[in-house]
């Protein structure tokens, strides 16, 4: 036991000291978000050790203590019953977990991704009629394509943000799951096609932060990183300035384009964006010939029993749209996860116009 | 009807010369040292005229302790495979820096992880749980063969049959890309068009089969089977965990089965239960796999925890503290292992209440296991502990398991699932549990009960080495992955930017050198104990002085287990009849009621794997001869009236009598 202490002991110091340092980005985080789940992570851990470190303790105490050449030690092959001990280690556990269980329910509330932000940081709260900047992010193979609705801009593979303004993503992605994560602005919500998931968060501090997908999504996956930068007001609008003196336009060819898998992908700005893809690339309905799937439910829910015609499916304008509202109400998709209506994935909503 | 190109296709489907890996240099070169093996072998079992003996005695064999045999080895084998898959992607991982993209490209980098996963829980995990129940279950509650012997047989060679088929991805085609659970979209038939997905989806159903079989056979002979006198309360209490365990199987593989048949749906004809469009969701599928993958780890670490209640007795030579408490305990955690799945897939948008309810289920899951952690605390308390290699697994299990357990719960606090999921830190807390959970219990088991198995103990020498090797490997091979987890470092990475992350990666490739060092160790320890088998034969058949019925036969035990049924007073049954200086019956023995050996179930088992190969490949011609060929052997097998025979009285008096020599000889 010994040697395999020492051992580990040697392994640890090293990384002690260098999580210390400034690598281990999610004990060092720059968003607030971020920041309460590191706190979490360590109050987490604390609870936890209280109970771990003395199982550890008297397990290596008790295989030295009654090792077999340790005849000094009492040996009572017929012991087998302790009510007093049983309840105790029964309830040690349960007493943290009751404790730990607490702390979930309302950390996993408060930082529920779906709930509009309260602080900008500790002690901050935000400012009552604050706008969050939205940015719809969408996960294509394998590149990340960022549209800001306020801007008319669209973005693939940087996205930036003005530091200490809330943002609200709204993810989706166009075939694959992918994982939308910046582990210092804030956890991680996954990229699904056909369904949008929310995050809201806030960047406290100006600079260049790490982005990525952290779900598997095919052999370009590696190469599948951009850039978050938090800047000041003023060089947001600087940099929002650049992208709309950009020579490129996202129209629905550039998008189509661009959907073709492609791996390390240069960043792209766009100075306009075709009304409505976002939407489109939702509801799985860019190219021409396709039914948007918010009003394919509408669809649905009005035909009834009849046999829908594929065919008779083509989209008619505000009828489509009208129909979509219906759905709304009307059905709901088959989402495992949907128990909590406001905050699941929403199905292909079509509320939203850019 | 058909013109010949139509024929070709109906006759070899996909299947073409450019399956074969020719340009592959490093699957060419494993594939002709694995055939040359392969070859070598045969030729050894031809030269020795060893075809016949291992027919009669091993492959048609209904014995449940020689089928556990068979599953264990089938394990170890797959261990290799799977590890070298391991030490592939250590070394990818080490080296695919900036400039250096490694030795393995992404297509290939995809395959390794998918099959490093698929092979560690399926093929290896699995197998060598399942042995260790076939082979310890039925001696321990006193019966003479598992409810169904023939059920038995076949669920093996059904999973020998997956088995098969994964081997066979590696040369002919290729395995998925899609990671070990294959999430749709990407292992949709847009996304993933050729065969690794099929290859994935049929050798896992194959396989299933045989689990599920195996479940249900196990689960009724340990309710229809125990010797007079076991009541569920006397069971060994890896009985118990065995029970929960084929109970948690019987319950959660048909979910996989169905989920793997939604997928293949989707697949070859063309429904949208998990595509985007006409309203199927891939959602759906994540949440099935994980109804039945959570509790399919709980399926893994059930037995050992029976395991290390019967090491940590025997070798502490005390009764378990606590049974009452350990079998609520294992009940508890059986019931829940179905209440958490969702925590897998806390970031995918489910609301505030549902993410903290499944946390807080998962949480609670600590609560029993802590109490089985104290439980084999106070087993060694006021014990006389000798440090054999099963304890020494136990004890480096209950130091390892602690952290893995806490890291787990860690992870089951949503918000810091947010940041936690999918990195290297999920990768090494599932490593920590599994090797030092799972792995270390199955190494325990295999060196406790090997002198039983096989009549001669295992070197100590060569197994504390292994020991040691493994556990420092684990800590330098997982330890490192924690760190990068904590720095934002996400899994199934074949390529890196940041060259300040490469040292972790170093570490962990010289931790997974020291495990290679640990199986070297054990094959070497395996030799090793072969060639002394005279030195270590245990003669008594009770060579730990153990406490349970197992360790009442003679070792390796007579085909039919138990010349009478014995009767059971207590939990440590032996230990009891030890205390009451029990005396083995020497006369009045009868003819002893046997089920007779059957080639049905490799038969079976090989028409599965050509059923198999021909759907992943649309052989659809093979397709239906295979299947028509399977229907046929199933039925002819049940006119297959000739099933039993009896061992006639003086053969068991001789066996009996030769056993009390050997015994008299001994003192």
């Amino acid at each position: 036991m010994p040697l395999k202490k020492t051992l580990r002991g040697l392994l640890l110091l090293p990384a002690l000291a260098l999580l210390a340092g400034c690598n281990a980005v999610l004990l060092h985080p720059e968003g607030d978000v971020a920041l309460q789940q590191r706190d979490l992570i360590i109050v987490s851990l604390g609870l936890m050790l209280l109970i771990v470190i003395p199982v550890i303790a008297l397990t290596l105490f008790f295989a030295w203590r009654y090792r077999a050449r340790n005849t000094q030690a009492s040996y009572d092959p017929e012991w087998h019953h302790s009510t007093m001990l049983e309840l105790m280690i029964w309830a040690a556990p349960l007493l943290i977990i009751i404790a730990l269980g607490a702390l979930t329910w309302v950390s996993t509330h408060k930082l529920d991704p779906y709930r509009p932000l309260d602080q900008l940081s500790k002690g901050r709260p935000v400012a009552a009629g604050t706008r969050p900047l939205v940015v719809e992010v969408v996960a294509l193979d394998w590149k990340w394509l960022f549209f800001y609705p306020e801007q008319g801009i669209a973005t693939v593979n940087e996205l930036a943000a003005p530091v200490d303004r809330p943002i609200e993503f709204r993810i989706t992605a166009t075939n694959v799951m992918n994982s939308f994560f910046i582990p210092s602005l804030a956890g991680q919500i996954y990229a699904m096609p056909g369904m949008e998931t929310k995050l809201n968060a806030v960047i406290n501090k100006a600079g260049e932060y790490e982005g990525f997908s952290a779900n598997f999504s095919g052999d370009g996956f590696s190469g599948m990183r951009f850039k978050f930068h938090g800047m000041s007001d003023q060089d947001f609008d600087a940099w929002v300035q650049q992208a709309r003196k950009s020579s490129e336009t996202l129209s629905v060819d550039t998008y189509q384009h661009l959907e073709q898998p492609s791996e390390r992908e240069p960043i792209h700005f766009y100075a306009s964006v075709a009304p409505g893809l976002y939407d489109a690339i939702l509801n799985n309905c860019v190219a021409a010939a396709q039914k948007c799937a918010d009003s394919m439910m509408g669809f649905a829910s009005d035909a009834g029993t009849k046999a829908p015609d594929m065919h008779a499916m083509m989209p008619s304008g505000d009828a489509a749209h009208a129909d979509a509202a219906v759905a709304h109400d009307a059905m709901s998709m088959p989402m495992p996860a949907a128990s909590e209506s406001k905050s699941a994935p929403a199905a292909a909503p079509s509320g939203h116009t850019p | 009807m058909f013109d010949h190109l139509d024929l070709v296709k109906l006759i070899f489907g996909r299947l073409t010369w450019e399956a074969l890996p020719l340009h592959v240099p490093i699957v060419l070169g494993t594939m002709i040292v694995v055939m040359l093996g392969g070859l070598a072998l045969v030729a050894v079992i031809t030269y020795n005229r060893l075809w016949g003996y291992l027919w009669h005695d091993w492959f048609t064999s209904i014995d449940h302790k020689k089928i556990g045999i068979m599953y264990i080895i089938l394990g170890l084998v797959m261990l290799l495979r799977g590890f070298s898959d391991a030490i592939m992607m250590r070394a990818q991982q080490a080296m695919s820096f900036g400039a250096n993209n490694g030795f393995l490209p992404p297509e290939h980098y995809d395959q390794v992880f998918t099959a490093h996963g698929v092979i560690m829980i399926f093929f290896v995990a699995m197998p060598l749980i399942t042995g260790i129940m076939n082979f310890v279950i039925p001696l321990q509650i006193g019966a003479r063969d598992v409810a169904f012997p023939f059920l038995n047989n076949f669920s093996f060679w059904m999973t020998a049959a997956g088995t098969v088929l994964v081997m066979m991805s590696l040369f002919v085609g290729e395995f998925a890309r899609t990671g070990w659970l294959a999430y749709p979209p990407l292992s949709g038939i847009a996304q993933s068009p050729d065969v690794g997905v099929d290859y994935y989806i049929w050798s896992l159903q194959i396989a299933g089969i045989g689990t599920l079989l195996s479940g249900i056979n196990l689960l009724v002979t340990i309710i229809k089977m125990r010797a007079p006198g076991m009541s569920l309360m006397k069971m060994p209490m890896f009985v118990w965990t065995a029970l929960c365990t084929n109970v948690l199987i019987v319950a959660a593989f048909p979910v996989l089965t169905a989920v793997l048949a939604l997928l293949s749906l989707d697949r070859y004809v063309g429904t949208n239960f998990f595509t985007t469009a006409l309203g199927g969701n891939a959602m759906m599928y994540v949440n099935l796999i994980w109804i039945w993958g959570h509790p399919e780890v709980y399926i893994l670490i059930l037995p050992a925890f029976g395991i290390f209640s019967e090491v940590t007795a025997t070798f502490s030579r005390k009764r378990l503290f606590g049974y009452t408490s350990m079998v609520y305990a294992t009940i508890v955690i059986t019931v829940l292992a179905y209440l958490v799945w969702l925590h897998h897939f806390f970031t995918m948008g489910s609301g505030a209440s549902v993410n903290s309810f499944f946390g807080i289920t998962t949480m609670i899951i600590s609560i029993p296991t802590g109490a089985k952690i104290f439980n084999w605390l106070f087993t060694m308390y006021r014990g006389r502990i000798t440090f054999s290699v099963p304890m020494l697994w136990t004890m480096g299990f209950m130091v390892t398991f602690t952290i893995g357990g806490m890291t787990g719960v860690l992870l089951a606090v949503p918000p810091a699932d947010f940041v936690l999921h999918n990195s290297l830190f999920l990768v090494a807390h599932f490593h920590n549990v599994i090797i030092g959970g799972v792995l270390f219990g199955l190494f325990a088991g295999i060196n406790y009960w090997f002198p039983k198995a096989f009549g001669f103990k295992l070197d100590e020498f060569w197994g504390k080495c292994s020991f040691w090797f493994w556990t420092v490997g684990f800590y330098f091979a997982f330890m490192p992955l924690y760190v990068l987890g904590l720095m934002g470092v996400t899994r199934r990475m074949s390529h890196f930017d940041d060259s300040s992350l490469q040292i972790w990666f170093e570490i962990a490739a010289f931790g997974a050198f020291l495990v290679l060092l640990g199986i070297i160790s054990m094959l070497i320890q395996f030799y090793v104990s072969f060639r002394h088998r005279a030195a270590l034969r245990d003669v008594t058949g009770d060579p730990w002085d153990a406490r349970t019925l197992e360790w009442s036969t003679s070792s390796p035990p007579p085909s039919y287990n138990f010349a009478f049924t014995p009767l059971v007073h207590d939990v440590d049954t032996w230990w009891q009849m030890k205390q009451a200086h029990y005396k083995r019956p020497e006369e009045g023995f009868i003819p002893i009621h046997m089920p007779k050996n059957t080639g049905a179930g490799i038969m079976l088992g090989g028409l599965s794997t050509i059923f198999g190969f021909a759907m992943i490949w649309n052989m659809w011609l093979l397709v239906v001869v295979s299947f028509v060929a399977l229907l046929a052997v199933a039925i002819g097998h049940t006119f297959n009236y000739k099933r039993d025979f009896h061992i006639p009285a003086d053969e068991v008096a001789r066996t009996e009598a030769a056993r009390t020599t050997l015994l008299a000889n001994h003192v």
